[in-house]
């Protein structure tokens, strides 16, 4: 094939899908950039230029500062508590454990599930007196009942829980990937040095599986701007935006107050975010070990 | 911790009397997964079960399916599930198109841009539709779409991580089966169609996975863009009914919650070894 065709073939093949992604993605980032410098357009009243106004609204806007501590608080407390945990069910399911397959199947089991249905079960174990956890409390420890997500010390835990329960389980299959390609010539080597358990965790296969937990850990970062399903059913952003999050603030400025030119503007704080995150993931991730 | 990680080379230790550690390791991994269990678990007790034994575990509890039937009838749950149907399956043929192509462009085609292009392909991973809502509300609504399943399907057509994760398998795809078939006069996209789709099968079957159960599961979006019962799946479906009704009993919203989830999860239950391998497979990049 001449190289002049092989230019053409490309980027027909290509045409199709970068339309696509162009317009759903990389032309909207922009786009929210720049409403972010505008009005929002009301009946007949046009969008027009209004320089930093909208950024102004935002640095004295004090919901906008608590949803953006929440999220931060969320990302914190989310991030290495699932990845602990799935890096501890992977190690389980990976061993000879007796009835592996069941537990395996209850850790995954979150994963495929919609987040806005558990939520519904989730609503039920937080319900004060009546719900599950009200009624261990009570039943075996006479403790009085409580108002798990009426509360703003306690909301947040409560979402936070739910996430970690819902994500633990999938970031557990790419540790388990990554488990499984460790060659057990190591472990043999290891073994007639007499090395224990714990050294050979610590000395090899935690720094094998260190690809796979910084993968991990972008993905929960991810995950904990993206994932707010849950705050729909069980709280609403209540009491008091005390369970807000950015993505959750964004719709209900957009959807609600219908206040586009401030949603975006809102939008290019995450987005920000994710940048920096990006950045992050570049300078601190040897890309080679992913990507051929 | 190290008891329990440790565990990975009990095979190699000497022959112990009696293995605590190994002990200890089964216990926590049964507590845990028992823990995981407990919602999905309980959620089967009480829409199977009524009311009255919603916070009461008997052994010998009535089962009854009446809960199924009272959340069946107060919703079109049947709309719902045709629309999540279409919706889920225009996406996927929808991705398997247009990120096929790209993925052979950039897998096999030398041409100016390639790595730029691929650059913005990746950054999709990081900036995905689902924050740019208001944007893509925008869009849609220019479009003349909203309202519509074929809006809510439209964002996600091309997949940055359904390119990826193609380019990838067609690259370990041998250039001599390409080139062989060229001899024999395949054009490019016979050469697609005869040798590279076949081969990379398992890859379709593990994205066209990992596809389904994360729109099937999809709510932000399809939320926004839909407002009625010819256009919205099952997500939204069970969260207006979830909603209107506080009045409604918990049985019922459980009965209804598991019947969302059921497709999926009767399939995964049949299938849990392929669905995990397919996550795993997605997840190796």
């Amino acid at each position: 094939m001449t190289q002049r065709l092989q230019w053409i073939y490309g980027w027909l093949l290509l045409f199709p899908a970068m339309v696509m992604l162009m317009a759903f993605t990389h032309v909207p980032a922009v786009t929210t950039v720049i409403n972010s410098f505008f009005s929002t357009p009301r009946g007949r009243r046009e969008a027009k230029f209004v320089g930093l106004a909208n950024y102004e609204n935002l640095i004295n806007d004090p919901t906008f500062w608590k949803v953006l501590t929440n999220n931060l608080w969320y990302a914190l407390a989310t991030i290495p508590a699932s990845i602990f945990l799935s890096l501890l069910m992977a190690l389980w399911v990976n061993d000879k454990l007796k009835g592996r397959s069941l537990v395996r199947m209850s850790f995954f089991a979150p994963t495929v599930l919609p987040l806005i249905a558990v939520a519904n079960i989730w609503l039920f174990f937080y319900t004060p007196g009546f719900g599950l956890i009200d009624q261990i409390r009570m039943g075996f420890f006479g403790l009085p009942e409580n108002s798990w997500l009426g509360s703003q010390e306690t909301v947040l835990i409560c979402m936070m829980v739910v996430t970690i329960w819902k994500e633990a389980g999938f970031f557990m299959i790419f540790y388990l990937a990554a488990l499984q390609t460790i060659p057990p010539s190591l472990r043999e080597a290891a073994a007639i040095e007499g090395a224990s358990r714990s050294t050979f965790f610590w000395r090899v296969t935690f720094p094998l599986l260190m690809p796979t937990t910084l993968f991990v850990s972008i993905n929960a970062v991810i995950n904990s701007f993206r994932m707010v399903d849950h705050i729909f059913t069980m709280t609403g952003g209540g009491p008091d935006n005390a369970s807000s999050l950015l993505l959750f603030y964004i719709y209900e400025v957009a959807f609600k107050f219908w206040d586009t030119a401030y949603a975006a503007t809102l939008t290019v704080v995450l987005l920000v975010l994710l940048s920096l995150i990006a950045l992050g993931q570049f300078f601190f991730m040897d890309r080679k070990v992913h990507y051929r | 911790m190290s008891q329990t990680l440790s565990h990975i080379n009990a095979e190699l230790a000497e022959k112990p009397r009696f293995d605590y550690d190994r002990l200890l390791n089964t216990v926590g991994a049964w507590t845990l997964a028992l823990l995981w269990a407990a919602p999905l678990l309980y959620a089967i007790w009480t829409a199977f079960h009524p009311a009255a034994y919603e916070a009461n575990f008997e052994l010998f509890a009535p089962v009854t399916l009446e809960n199924f039937q009272e959340a069946w009838a107060a919703t079109p749950f049947a709309r719902y599930f045709f629309n999540t149907t279409i919706l889920v399956s225009m996406i996927l043929i929808g991705q398997f198109v247009l990120c096929t192509l790209a993925a052979y462009a950039f897998a096999r085609f030398t041409f100016p841009g390639s790595n730029f292009l691929f650059a913005l392909v990746l950054l999709q991973l990081l900036v995905m539709p689902d924050i740019l809502i208001v944007e893509n509300y925008k869009t849609i609504r220019d479009l003349r779409l909203v309202d519509t399943i074929a809006a809510i399907g439209l964002p996600y057509m091309a997949s940055g991580f359904g390119i990826f994760l193609l380019r990838q398998t067609f690259k370990t795809i041998p250039m001599e089966l390409d080139e062989a078939a060229r001899v024999e006069g395949a054009s490019p996209l016979g050469v697609l169609w005869r040798v590279y789709i076949p081969l990379a099968k398992p890859t379709y079957l593990a994205y066209g996975l990992v596809s389904v159960s994360h729109h099937w599961n999809n709510f932000l979006w399809p939320l926004i863009i839909t407002n009625s019962v010819e256009t919205r799946p099952v997500t939204v479906g069970l969260s207006v009914f979830a909603a209107i009704d506080s009045g409604v009993e918990w049985s019922v919203i459980n009965a209804a919650t598991l019947m969302t989830s059921g497709p999926l999860l009767i399939a995964f239950l049949l299938f849990q070894r392929q669905f995990v391998q397919s996550f795993m497979r997605a997840g190796i990049k």
